[in-house]
Formats: C-alpha cells, structure tokens, sequence
C-alpha cells in the first residue's frame, strides 16, 4: 500500500509538495512515517488548505535554506585569516562584516570567538539545537543528539578527542552553550604552513566542524 | 522606549549567582547551572523575556542578556582538564543574583 492512501474525502482537492505517489513512496522508503513526521505533514497539508503559504512558497524556501551552506562560513574565516581589520569589524558587528561578502545574516545575532593557542573554542545547545544557521544552514545529526549536549559541556576534552582533537597542553577549553538570543561562530586557529596560500586555498581548509569547534581547521 | 526596557543591573567582572529555582514553562536557564556562581563576561543585548513570549504574552519589558563564564574545574568534580578552562552560557538579568567573590572562590562543589 502506498503511504499516501489515505482518506481525503471527496471535497479534499489539494496540491501536494510531491507531485506524485511514487515519490512520495520513495520518501518514506524507510518505513512508515514517525508520529512527528505525521504531524508535520498534517500541518503543513493544513497550511496549504488554509491558504497561508502556497506549496510554492515552501519549496523557495526549502531552496533558500539549501543555500545556506558552511561554504559561507568557511569564506567569512578565510577573510578573517588574511585582513586582521576585517577580523575585528566580524567580531564586532557580524551582520555588517557578513554583508561585505554579500553573505545575508539576517536573523539571530552572530557573534565570532577566536580561537587563538591560548583558548580554544567550541560550542552546543544543551536546550535544542541552537546554530548558527545562516552561516552553517542546517546542524547535522550529531549537534542535535543528547549524548553531544551533555558530555560537550561536563568533558569537552574527551569529546575533543572523539572527533580526533588534540590540543596543546597550555591551551584552555572554552565551551559556549548558545541558550539565548546570540549565535556563536567560531573563527579557528589558521593553521601553520599556510603563509602562500590564496583566500580561495584557505577557506577549503575551513570546516563546518571547525566553526563548530569540535576540530581545527584542516592543515594544508 | 525606556520603561520597555530595564537596566542591566550588572557589569563585566561582577560575580553572580545564577537563581535555584524550577518554574514551569519556557526556561532558557539550564538545569546544570542554577544555583552556580559565576562572572558576567559581557553583556550581549537587551531582548523580551522568552518566558513570555513563549506563552503568547509581549515579554516586556527587555532585559540584558549576559554573556555569564564559568570555571569548569568549579561545576564538575573531577573534572577532565585545565583549571582555567570555562563553559560560557548566556543568562538573562532576572536568573541572577549578585554574589561575592568569596562565594565564587568556595566553589560550586558543594
């Protein structure tokens, strides 16, 4: 049986955000939906009906938020990286620093920590998922689960270490729980050997997990 | 608007305690930290209380937020590092208290 063979009664002529069954199939090829699942596609069908977004509406935005990729955060820390003057007005003001390369940050307010050999930074949500979307887009599996919120903050150098960093023996752990209204971004230590390189070279060596914090930036 | 917002009531290096206290509702205040001292790192803004907005109120007036750092070696026992390693955790002007160094140098321990 399809996952769509459900009762919609004979007045219930709606489009859906997926044309056709046998996508909508493919979907849900990993068993039925959750009840969460469920729910969000009730609401949204409901959305629909009531003509307060259009299924159009939704995929912009769907597409909008595809674009949100840490490509952008990577570029913003390159720049950073080379122009130390550009580095402060990003940790001043981030919206503004962003817009210089026409990266859009509208929304929760970033703020950038540096990294440096002295304090090394990371950061969680211990409530939900708090990230910073904008520049990241969405926060993978990992940020998300229980067992990353709680040990990041009671020993974040053993969950350093799980994702395979080490740090110096001189150098503090500085861990940001994002429970409020601010978004923190993580600006890593550039790594040595990396003088030659162009902006374009650096920003590849830029993680998402890096601006995270659970490791360094690449070396070259 | 100035009565839409209150004044921050502290300022960077203050020592503070963070309110022990279990409302129920929205709270943006993590368990692990209420009823531990810390010192406000820097204020990050003022914004309407989440507690109220969450329940379809205007949550006014705005109240600072802060920036408040912890010594990790002071939360947990045993801790796993360096003694000057923190854990920072933004906290709104109405979870703290004022407390005084001496409070912060007995640890959080206990």
């Amino acid at each position: 049986m399809s996952p769509h063979d459900h009762e919609h009664g004979d007045d219930h002529g709606h489009d859906h955000v997926y044309g056709d069954d046998d996508l909508l199939a493919e979907v849900f090829e990993g068993g039925p939906p959750d009840d969460y699942e469920i729910l969000e596609i009730a609401l949204r069908e409901l959305l629909f009906d009531k003509g307060v977004i259009t299924p159009a509406e939704l995929r912009a935005k769907i597409v909008e938020w595809d674009g949100k990729t840490p490509e952008n955060g990577a570029r913003i820390v390159a720049h950073a990286w080379v122009d130390p003057a550009y580095k402060q007005r990003l940790k001043d003001d981030f919206y503004s620093a962003a817009a210089e390369l026409d990266i859009d940050t509208a929304g929760p307010q970033l703020v950038a920590v540096e990294s440096t050999d002295d304090v090394h930074h990371v950061f969680c949500c211990t409530l939900c998922s708090c990230y910073p979307r904008a520049v990241l887009g969405i926060p993978p599996e990992w940020y998300k689960s229980k067992e990353y919120r709680s040990r990041i903050v009671v020993d974040p150098r053993s969950v350093l270490s799980e994702f395979g960093t080490t740090l110096p023996d001189h150098t503090d752990v500085r861990v940001i729980d994002n429970t409020a209204e601010s978004r923190y971004f993580v600006i890593p230590k550039r790594p040595e050997g990396t003088e030659g390189l162009s902006e374009e070279e650096l920003a590849k060596l830029v993680t998402r997990d890096s601006i995270i914090g659970v490791t360094e930036a690449l070396k070259p | 608007m100035s009565t839409e917002t209150i004044p921050p009531r502290f300022g960077i290096g203050d020592t503070v305690r963070v309110k022990s206290l279990s409302p129920e509702g929205h709270m943006r205040t993590p368990w692990y930290i209420r009823g531990k001292v810390g010192v406000i790192g820097g204020l990050m803004g003022s914004y309407w209380n989440p507690e109220e907005s969450a329940m379809g109120r205007d949550g006014k007036p705005d109240r600072m937020v802060y920036h408040v750092h912890f010594d990790q070696a002071r939360l947990w026992p045993d801790y796993n590092g360096r003694e000057t390693d923190q854990l920072v955790v933004d906290l709104q002007d109405h979870w703290l208290d004022i407390a005084s160094p001496q409070e912060l140098e007995a640890g959080n321990l206990s």
